[in-house]
């Protein structure tokens, strides 16, 4: 059997990769993806402390969050291409527009 | 077996995810996120969730990685990203990431001490989780049907050519 610890340091260490890439990659979709890497970290915690407590809440949770995932990749993506459309770019350091 | 299955499945989605974290390319970037997903449903089938082990595959494997790999191709970036990323960020965010690991592990050192492997019983079979949902759950479900139709309407509408003139 493995410790449900392990699981938990996995997923902050999946958290704090992803949390990296946020703040190291300069493209929006990779960026993007890394936000979708902390919430998956964030589900195996679910699962993990679901399964310590015997309990399905966790799991329910867990389809919540991956429903709400789906909703927000779709509306961001439409965003991404938004902008992509009227800058050309999705760099980043080129999206300046709320800078005085 | 099921120990070295972890071991198997947590050095491919680390791996995968520095993968994506190293490479420029945000296809391949888009392919690593796929692996690291499928190791998640891993994850889960092994932690007595074989429903949500099903869904992710499906929904985040497959149904949102294939909208991202489509809006990859559709922005189509002829010169790759510039690579002049300024240095300090990098060490910025190392530092942050160091923090924030030490942080997390002391956070979750209190959960592990309580932490046992439950009872033996099976949980998580899509019968419970289906009585659940259209019982307790009702009300979350049915809002989340109204979330994702609100959604699919607003991406449509925010990526529709305007014809004005």
């Amino acid at each position: 059997m493995i410790p449900l610890s392990y699981f938990l340091i996995l997923s902050a260490v999946l958290f704090v990769l992803g949390a990296v890439a946020f703040f190291v990659k300069r493209d929006l979709i990779t960026m993007f993806m890394a936000v979708e890497v902390m919430l998956n970290a964030a589900n195996l915690a679910f699962i993990t402390f679901a399964k310590s407590a015997s309990s399905i809440d966790g799991q329910i949770i867990v389809f919540f969050i991956i429903t709400v995932a789906a909703a927000e990749a779709a509306v961001g993506l439409a965003i991404i291409l938004l902008i992509f459309r009227q800058k050309k770019t999705i760099k980043s350091e080129d999206i300046n527009l709320m800078k005085g | 077996m099921a120990q070295f299955l972890f071991f198997l499945l947590a050095i491919v989605c680390i791996a995968s995810v520095l993968g994506m974290i190293i490479s420029k390319n945000q296809a391949y970037n888009a392919l690593f996120l796929i692996l690291a997903f499928a190791c998640m449903g891993g994850f889960f089938a092994l932690l007595d969730a074989p429903f949500i082990a099903v869904v992710q595959i499906i929904i985040y494997a497959g149904a949102i990685m294939i909208l991202f790999i489509f809006v990859i191709m559709m922005i189509n970036l002829r010169e790759g990203l510039s690579p002049e990323r300024k240095k300090w960020t990098l060490y910025f965010a190392l530092g942050i990431a160091v923090v924030l690991i030490v942080e997390l592990i002391l956070t979750m050192k209190a959960a592990f001490s309580p932490l046992k492997s439950g009872g033996i019983e099976k949980i998580g079979s899509p019968t419970d989780i289906g009585r659940l949902l259209f019982t307790e759950y009702l009300y979350p479900f049915e809002i989340t049907s109204i979330l994702i139709i609100a959604a699919l309407v607003g991406a449509i509408v925010l990526v529709k050519k305007r014809d004005k003139e």
